[in-house]
């Protein structure tokens, strides 16, 4: 009795707060058949920004909008887009921000040169240690 | 050496002795700030200034056409509205919708991930100042429009194209702002 009561309770059991009661986009949370396609798919998955849980990306997001978004990059890849394709599309639509992968925009240009700069920097700084010691040794000798 | 120089080499010296501590608290002092400011949630569509996306929906409720873009530039500014049945603050925002009705504005709506009997409901109990809802059950029409969430309105202007985004539920204070874009978008 107490196990059917346990059974019940699981078959029944709604998560509290849905977000909505509509089933999820086909390809949500399905696999393409294409092994390749479903690959590029992911990759694309990783690197786009959860509109409803900032901090995640849709491939780990189990946000409703995330789903469709999942099935909807799935869709689109399956009918032979590129994903590079897709992230402009939607970079188009929410800026920057929906996307993870760095760009070369030129705002970005310090963020690249830093490590060149300060590799550069800590080098003239060795070197110039290393002369001053030879210097004051030979004074020294 | 003459004490001059021996005094500038020492005061270069204490300079970048001290950088790194500089450096540090700089950084420490930005990551702080940046932990504790609020962090900001609203994510602006670029789709603002740019026509439309084509798109055609069928009817999310059952004594309201679908809608579709040709319906939105008619020659005349609209709202559009991005709402669900199941989305709390859009019931919220339902009184301000049917003010914004009464004075004139004519509201189009697109229900996000939503059934038709749900939608139903949901004008039953808070009013419809819709004249055509469209039913977008996988959130399509809503990433082709650059709109991140529930509830939020847009204003069209007359040739299609858009011109304001209101993320979030339309507040009491926020009507006559909506009223005055709506005039300015004839």
């Amino acid at each position: 009795m107490t196990r059917l009561l346990l059974f019940l309770t699981l078959v029944m059991a709604q998560p509290l707060v849905a977000q909505t009661a509509l089933p999820p986009a086909p390809y949500a949370d399905r696999q393409l058949d294409d092994p390749a396609q479903e690959k590029k798919a992911h990759e694309l998955m990783l690197t786009i920004r959860c509109l409803t849980c900032q901090s995640q990306s849709i491939a780990d997001s189990n946000a409703s909008m995330a789903a469709d978004l999942r099935s909807q990059i799935r869709e689109r890849i399956a009918a032979g887009e590129d994903p590079e394709a897709i992230r402009a599309w939607l970079v188009e639509r929410y800026g920057d921000w929906v996307s993870y992968a760095p760009t070369t925009a030129p705002i970005l240009w310090p963020l690249w040169a830093a490590p060149a700069l300060l590799l550069l920097g800590g080098g003239a700084l060795a070197a110039a240690r290393v002369r001053r010691r030879h210097s004051s040794k030979r004074k020294a000798g | 050496m003459d004490e001059a120089a021996a005094e500038s080499g020492g005061m270069r010296r204490g300079f970048i002795l001290w950088l790194p501590l500089v450096l540090f608290l700089g950084l420490g002092g930005l990551f702080l700030h940046g932990l504790l400011s609020p962090e900001s949630r609203t994510i602006d569509s670029k789709m603002v200034g740019k026509p439309l996306p084509a798109f055609a929906l069928p009817a999310a409720a059952s004594n309201r056409p679908g809608l579709s873009t040709p319906d939105l530039t008619q020659g005349k500014p609209r709202l559009l509205n991005i709402f669900a049945s199941w989305c709390v603050p859009c019931a919220a925002e339902a009184p301000q919708l049917m003010a914004l009705r009464q004075a004139g504005a004519r509201i189009d709506a697109i229900a996000i991930r939503d059934a038709r009997g749900d939608v139903d409901r949901f004008l039953g109990r808070w009013g419809n100042p819709y004249q055509r809802i469209g039913l977008d059950a996988r959130s399509a029409v809503q990433l082709a429009l650059g709109s991140s969430g529930v509830p939020e309105t847009f204003i069209i202007d007359g040739r299609g194209r858009i011109v304001h985004q209101h993320i979030g539920d339309i507040r009491a204070e926020d009507v006559p702002d909506i009223l005055a874009r709506l005039r300015a978008a004839q």
